[in-house]
C-alpha cells in the first residue's frame, strides 16, 4: 500500500498554523465522599496527557471503546468541560481557561453534533425554532432567520418547506440532517461530530457520511470525528488517533493505521471487527484480547494496556512508553510495536507528543518485524 | 471453518405465514407479513435487516412477547409438535426460557436492577425444575463460569449494577442457557457492545451452539456479525423476507436488489476509501402506509411495470430450492444488473469509483 507521505502529520496547514492545538491535556473527575465536607477521595483519569493538534480543512478520526475518554476530550475541546490541566489552543489563541465572554465569539466557529439524533433535538421546538437558534443568539437579524434557515435545509437534503415541522415527524437519518444543519447555521470552522452515525442504519449511515463529505468539501469545515466503528472512521479520516484508557496509543495517517497498525491494541481492535465477508472472515488472523478495560480511577502502571496486552514483557509494566515518532510520521506508544522494520526502528525518535510521565527508552532494533516492508 | 447447515432432518422450529400487526392511532401498522422460517438444531439462522423491518416482531411473536390488546396474528409457528402463537399463556411460560429462550439487545435494561445475579439465575431454574436451592446455586455458578464470568462463586452475588455492560450481557446468556433450550433467540446480543468485547460474547455463543446444539436465531443488522457467525440468512424488509439463502448465497450471490444495496452500503473496515459510499437511495417505508406490491420498488433503480404485483418468495435459480428470493427480474437479469467485484456489490450498475487496488 503505498500512502503519499503527504505533509507529515502535525505539519501546519497552507494558510497558518493547526486551527486546533492540544497540548498535554488532562481533564480528571473527582470522587467525593465525606460527611458535611466533601473529600476528593479518588479521580476518575478520564483524558490523562494527551496531546493532538488538528489542521484546518483535516478530518481527524478518534477512536476508542468505551470509557477510553474520547467523548470527554471532545467535550473538553469545546470548552464543555474544564480541563484539569495543558493547553488548549483554539487558531493559536489559549481558551484553556477562558471565560464566558472571551468564548463567545469562539463559539460560532466550533459546533458539535451528536450521537443520538433523538435526544438532541428539542422534541418541543419546531425545525425552524431548532435551527434558528444558533443564528439569533449571534444576532440574525429576526426577518433573516427564515431564510437562512430554508437555505440550509436545502444545503443537507432535506425540502425547505419542512421549516415548521416538529423533529418527530422526520426519520433517524433525517433528525441528524437537522443536527448537521444547526451545527452548520452559524458557518463553523471546527465541527466535532461525536458518533454522528452510530444510531442510524446502514443504508442511511451512508448517506450521512457522503453528506458531511461534500459539506467539507464546500466549506473547508474542520471535523474531529469521534466514534468507536473503525469501520466508518477509516472512510472519513484524513488522520486517525487511538485512544485507550485517557492515553493516545497510536496516531496515524488514516490508511496506514489498517494497512500497518503498530501497536497491539490498534491491531487487537482492528482484529475484533468482523468482516461483512464470510471467506475473509474465515481466513484471517485475529487475535481476541481477554478481559475488559481497567478501570480508569486506578490505572495500571507503565503501559496502561499491558494487563490485556499479548506481547506485554516486565518493561511494559514499569516504564511508560513514549510516543515513537516513526520517519512517515506514523505515532505509536509501544516498546514492542508491530509492523516496523529495522530502519523505521533506527528512524524513530521520542515525539515531544509523548505524556510527560513517558520514559525515554525507544523500541529497541530487536522489535523489527522483519516481513514488514517500509512500504 | 465454515459450519453448514446441518440439514439433518426436522426442522425444531418452523414459523410458517406469520402475520402480525398491530392497530395503532395513526392507522394499522402490518409489522409482519407472511414470513416463513425453519430452524434446524445446532444452526445459527440470521435475521437481518434495517430498523423496522419486522425483524424483532418476528422473534418476540414467537416467544408469545408481543401479545397485546391491539396486536393481530395470523399463520403458526411450531415447536416441537406445540403451536405457539395461539398457545395459553400457562403453556408458554413452561416453554419459554427453558425451550426456547432469548437474549435481549440490551444489558442494561434486561436484568432485575434489585436481584443479586445469581438469584436471577435461581429462580429461572427454580420455575422449571424442581432442584433444591443449593444444587441450583451450584448450577448457576457453573453457568457463570462457563460464560466466563471470572470468580463466579464469589461474583453470584452482585447486583447487575456491578457488572460492565460486556459482563452483563454474559449474565444474559448464562440466564438464557439455565435450563439447556434448544432453542436460543438473540436479539442483537452484541450491539451494545465494544469490539474487542463483542469478538469474546461471539466466541462465547459459537461455542456454546457446538456443545449443546441448540439452534440459534440470530437478529441483527451488523453484517459484520453475520458473516462471523451465521450459517443461513433470511433478509427482510418492511415485514417481509425479501431473500433467503445460506451465508455464501447471500453474500456472494445475493439476488434481490436490496441485499445488493445492503452488502454495497456497509463501511468496510478491510477496504480502503472508496470516493463515496453506495448508500440506497430514500428511507424504508412506514410500515402503516407501505408502497403497493414490493415495498423496495420506490428505492431500487430497477423498477419495472410488474413490480407493483408482488412476487412470492421462491426459488429462481436452477438446482438450488433453498435459495430464494421475492424480486420480479429473471436471473439473468440480475446477473447483468448487479455489480460484483470481489468482496464489492452495489446497487445501481454504475462505477463506485477509482480505489486502487
Amino acid at each position: 500500500m503505498s500512502v503519499e507521505p503527504q505533509a507529515t502529520e502535525a505539519a501546519p496547514s497552507e494558510n497558518g498554523g493547526p486551527l486546533v492545538d492540544i497540548e498535554h491535556l488532562k481533564v480528571f473527575f473527582p470522587i467525593k465522599q465525606g460527611f458535611i465536607v466533601d473529600r476528593e477521595v479518588a479521580r476518575v483519569h478520564a483524558v490523562n496527557d494527551v496531546t493532538l493538534s488538528i489542521s484546518e480543512g483535516e478530518t481527524v478520526g478518534l477512536v476508542g471503546e468505551s470509557g477510553c475518554g474520547k467523548t470527554t476530550m471532545s467535550r473538553a475541546i469545546m470548552r464543555l468541560i474544564d480541563a484539569t490541566d495543558g493547553h488548549l489552543r483554539f487558531h493559536g489563541e489559549d481558551i484553556t481557561s477562558a471565560g464566558r465572554k472571551q468564548l463567545e465569539p469562539l463559539r460560532r466557529e466550533m459546533q458539535m453534533v451528536f450521537q443520538d439524533p433523538f435526544a438532541s433535538l428539542n422534541p418541543r421546538k419546531r425545525v425552524v425554532q431548532i435551527i434558528g437558534q444558533p443564528l439569533r443568539l449571534h444576532g440574525t437579524p429576526r426577518d433573516k432567520v427564515e431564510d437562512r434557515v430554508r437555505e440550509l435545509l436545502t444545503l443537507v437534503g432535506l425540502a425547505p418547506e419542512h421549516l415548521n415541522r416538529y423533529p418527530h415527524e422526520f426519520s433517524g437519518g433525517q433528525r441528524q440532517r437537522i443536527g448537521v444543519a444547526r451545527a452548520l447555521a452559524l458557518e463553523p470552522r471546527l465541527i466535532v461530530l461525536d458518533e454522528p452515525v452510530s444510531a442510524l442504519d446502514v443504508s442511511v449511515q451512508a448517506q450521512i457520511i457522503n453528506l458531511l463529505d461534500d459539506l467539507q468539501d464546500e466549506f473547508r469545515l474542520t471535523y474531529m470525528f469521534v466514534a468507536h466503528d473503525l469501520s466508518v472512521v477509516r472512510h472519513v479520516s484524513d488522520r486517525i488517533a487511538v485512544m485507550y484508557l485517557g492515553k493516545l496509543m497510536e496516531l496515524s495517517p488514516s490508511e496506514e493505521l489498517y494497512t500497518k497498525p503498530i501497536h497491539p491494541y490498534t491491531f487487537a481492535l482492528l482484529s475484533a471487527i468482523p468482516i461483512p465477508d464470510p471467506e475473509e472472515n474465515r481466513s484471517r488472523e485475529r487475535i481476541v484480547v481477554s478481559g475488559e478495560p481497567p478501570n480508569p480511577i486506578d490505572p495500571p502502571s507503565g503501559c496502561v494496556f499491558h494487563p490485556r496486552c499479548p506481547r506485554a514483557t516486565g518493561i511494559c509494566r514499569e516504564v511508560e512508553p513514549p510516543l515513537a515518532r516513526y520517519p512517515n510520521g506514523h505515532l505509536a506508544a509501544c516498546h514492542h510495536p508491530l509492523n516496523v522494520s529495522a530502519e523505521e526502528i533506527k528512524g524513530a525518535v521520542k515525539d515531544p507528543a509523548s505524556p510527560l510521565s513517558a520514559g525515554d527508552e525507544l523500541p529497541s532494533a530487536s522489535e523489527a518485524d522483519s516481513s514488514a516492508s517500509s512500504a | 471453518m465454515s459450519v453448514g447447515p446441518a440439514p439433518s432432518g426436522d426442522p425444531i422450529l418452523t414459523v410458517e405465514e406469520l402475520h402480525v400487526s398491530f392497530a395503532t392511532e395513526e392507522g394499522v401498522v402490518q409489522a409482519v407479513d407472511g414470513v416463513s422460517l425453519e430452524l434446524q438444531p445446532g444452526e445459527v439462522l440470521a435475521v437481518v435487516g434495517e430498523s423496522g423491518s419486522g425483524k424483532s416482531v418476528t422473534a418476540m411473536t414467537v416467544m408469545g412477547l408481543t401479545r397485546s390488546p391491539n396486536a393481530r396474528f395470523e399463520g403458526t409457528a411450531h415447536y416441537k409438535g406445540t403451536e405457539l402463537i395461539d398457545a395459553p399463556e400457562d403453556q408458554l411460560r413452561q416453554i419459554r426460557g427453558a425451550e426456547i429462550a432469548m437474549i435481549f439487545q440490551d444489558p442494561m435494561t434486561s436484568l432485575n436492577p434489585v436481584m443479586k445475579i445469581g438469584d436471577q439465575i435461581v429462580e429461572q431454574i427454580q420455575e422449571h425444575e424442581a432442584l433444591p436451592d443449593q444444587q441450583a446455586r451450584e448450577r448457576a455458578i457453573e453457568l457463570l463460569e462457563k460464560v466466563g464470568i471470572p470468580r463466579a462463586r464469589e461474583r453470584i452475588d452482585n447486583y447487575p449494577f456491578e457488572f460492565s455492560g460486556g459482563m452483563r450481557q454474559r449474565v444474559m446468556i448464562a440466564l438464557a442457557l439455565s435450563c439447556n433450550p434448544s432453542v436460543l433467540i438473540a436479539d442483537e446480543p452484541t450491539t451494545a457492545l465494544d469490539v474487542t468485547i463483542q469478538a469474546q460474547i461471539l466466541l462465547r455463543m459459537r461455542e456454546l451452539r457446538d456443545e449443546t446444539g441448540a439452534g440459534i436465531i440470530l437478529v441483527t443488522h451488523d453484517l459484520g456479525v453475520v458473516a462471523d457467525i451465521a450459517d443461513r440468512i433470511a433478509v427482510m424488509y418492511a415485514g417481509r423476507i425479501v431473500e433467503h439463502g445460506t451465508l455464501d448465497e447471500i453474500f456472494y450471490d445475493p439476488q434481490h436488489p436490496y441485499t445488493w444495496g445492503l452488502l454495497g452500503s456497509i463501511a468496510r473496515v478491510d477496504r480502503p476509501r472508496p470516493e463515496r459510499l453506495p448508500a440506497i437511495a430514500g428511507l424504508p417505508p412506514s410500515l402503516s402506509d407501505r408502497p403497493s406490491g414490493c415495498h423496495f420498488r420506490p428505492r431500487c433503480p430497477h423498477e419495472f411495470a410488474k413490480c407493483v404485483e408482488v412476487p412470492p418468495l421462491e426459488a429462481r435459480l436452477e438446482g438450488n430450492p433453498e435459495h430464494r428470493d421475492r424480486c420480479w427480474l429473471t436471473p439473468e437479469q440480475k446477473k447483468q444488473l448487479r455489480e460484483v467485484r470481489p468482496g464489492e456489490i452495489g446497487l445501481a450498475a454504475k462505477s463506485t469509483g477509482a480505489d486502487a487496488a
